[in-house]
């Protein structure tokens, strides 16, 4: 599904890459962590996926296709198959968990009957059921996350990417959330999900890619968080 | 862009002129006055024009020959210049008759008849257009046999220096005024711009392709130029209508003919309901295009 051949990517301005000469592939359906200390470069990288950046030299692939050759309608598409949660959640403030969630098919012109049937749908999916009137300050941290969750997932996106999801979680919330996002692995989505929450990828014994300085310095398929850094 | 976000962009259009709706009024207010003040001008304009076209139905340039003068050549010469539209000839008893007919009482000229005929043969020449009298005539006194080419030169000078500073002072203040009103425009639109900054930034996120991002502002910025535009019609249409009907039951509606024909007056009201829509339109693409990085 993903591809990463030789990536290297050099913010304007640094001298040192941000990520240097990773390979790596991902296939459909996988649960994939990214650890690695802070500045190692994990965000580069999930930003690099989004194509919200062009690798320094090097390919990636997405479903065959070289990101760096999308022309403006491949690219909106590209982006329209994957799903982003963010660290700070990122919802509006001035609407309601409701409106929120469907904000993100609105903007895929989707029509209203199909909206409130697949926003309920996946509000039921994360646990929010009964809370879809209720303004994001109306809510706990997790639950929050779990909008933002609910966003990602609604428009069925092949993947989904997160940049420490659990980030401003509490330890019980946080793996409430992991939990939510392993049953939706389950049901078919892939996940490439940046973290420091060691613990939690250590009990959940998934794929865990590591990167230390730009450099990919270890790959398991059950992998721990690993402690050498 | 499909039916459902033609419907979203629309409601965003809506929020945003509510959200903002001291400055949209204010903004729509601007444009209508400055729609108003340009929509007067082109009024007078087509009006000038129309009086200048009757002037120049009237305004005849006077050959006056000699007696010896070739009049068929001469005729030939004339209709050959570039501009002029007929040339009548009026010989010297004509003129005398008419000069007669115009002091209202023919005795006064009792005794100038025959031989005693002060009046030269004339050719009496119309022209296409007003602009080109003062050559043309310059041009005649030129030709052999021709004794004098006369008009009213200082009417007409006169009158073609007005047109040309109210011309000039349209273009002045109207250009002015447009870009004054296009530049509220771009202030409204990019505060709509500030207020919904984190909206857009999800929406890219979330795969919103440009045009549904920028939509919204688009209408936005329409929905101010057609207000102004709507405003500004009535009030000309009523005012115009009210100035039109009483210049032409006044006395002096013999000269001040004012344009009521709808083929003068639609294209004046059209080309501002475009100005309008372009303006409301033009603000929002530079507003767009200085302050959103799509
Ligand atoms: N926009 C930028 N311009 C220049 N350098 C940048 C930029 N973004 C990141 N970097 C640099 O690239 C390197 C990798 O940054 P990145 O954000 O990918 O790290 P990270 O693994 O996400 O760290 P953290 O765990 O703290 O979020 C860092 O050295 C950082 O300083
Ligand atoms: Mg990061």
């Amino acid at each position: 599904m993903i591809s990463l051949q030789n990536v290297t990517k050099i913010y304007p301005g640094s001298a040192s890459p941000a990520l240097d000469q990773i390979t790596l592939d991902i296939e459909k359906g996988e649960f994939v962590f990214l650890v690695g200390p802070s500045g190692a470069g994990k965000s580069t990288l999930i930003k690099l996926l989004f194509r919200e950046l062009l690798p320094t030299k090097g390919e990636i692939y997405f479903f065959g296709r070289n990101l760096a050759r999308l022309d403006k309608k491949a690219l909106l598409n590209h982006r329209r198959q994957i799903g982003m949660v963010f660290q700070d959640f990122r919802l509006l403030k001035q609407k309601t968990v409701f409106e929120n969630v469907a904000f993100a098919l609105e903007v895929l012109g989707k029509p209203p009957k199909e909206i409130e049937f697949k926003v309920a749908e996946v509000l039921e999916k994360v646990g929010l059921a009964g809370k879809e009137k209720a303004f994001p300050e109306e809510l706990s941290g997790g639950e929050q996350q779990r909008v933002g969750v609910a966003r990602a997932l609604v428009k069925d996106p092949l993947l989904l990417l997160a940049d420490e999801p659990t980030g401003n979680l509490d330890r019980n919330t946080s793996r409430q959330l992991m939990e939510l996002l392993e049953t939706l692995n389950a049901e078919g989505t892939t996940m490439v999900i940046a973290t420091h929450a060691w613990d939690l990828v250590d009990r959940m014994q998934k794929r865990v890619i590591s990167l230390n300085q730009g450099r990919l310095v270890r790959d398991e398929k059950r992998g721990t968080y690993g402690h050498e850094f | 862009m499909n039916f459902n976000s033609l419907r979203y962009c629309l409601r965003q259009s809506r929020e945003a002129l509510k959200r903002n709706f001291w400055l949209a009024l204010v903004t729509s207010c601007i444009i209508a006055v400055s729609l108003i003040i340009l929509g007067g001008f082109l009024l007078l304009a087509v009006n000038v024009a129309q009086v200048m076209r009757d002037v120049q139905s009237n305004v005849e340039i006077c050959v006056f020959l000699y007696d010896d003068a070739d009049q068929d050549w001469l005729a030939g010469e004339l209709q050959r210049l570039e501009g002029v539209e007929t040339i009548r000839f009026v010989s010297k008893e004509e003129g005398l008759a008419e000069f007669g007919r115009s002091l209202g009482d023919a005795a006064l000229l009792a005794g100038l008849q025959g031989e005693n005929n002060p009046l030269p043969d004339a050719f009496r020449v119309t022209v296409t257009d007003a602009e080109l009298v003062p050559a043309l005539a310059q041009t005649m006194r030129e030709l052999e046999g021709v004794e004098m080419a006369e008009y009213g030169e200082e009417f007409v000078g006169e009158l073609l220096k007005i047109t040309g500073w109210i011309n000039r002072f349209l273009v002045v203040v109207g250009l002015l005024l447009a870009l004054g009103a296009v530049f509220l425009i771009v202030t409204t639109i990019r505060l709509s711009l500030m207020a919904r900054r984190e909206e857009i930034g999800i929406m890219k996120y979330l795969g919103a392709s440009d045009w549904f991002v920028r939509f919204p502002f688009l209408l936005e910025g329409l929905a101010m130029g057609w207000l102004g535009n709507i405003v500004a019609v009535f009030v000309l249409a009523v005012v115009y209508g009210k100035v039109a009907s009483t210049l032409q039951q006044d006395a002096f509606a013999f000269f001040l003919r004012p344009v009521t024909s709808p083929e003068q007056l639609l294209p004046v009201f059209l080309g501002l309901l475009l100005l309008g829509t372009c303006m409301g339109g033009f603000g929002s693409l530079i507003s767009l295009h200085k302050f959103l990085r799509v």
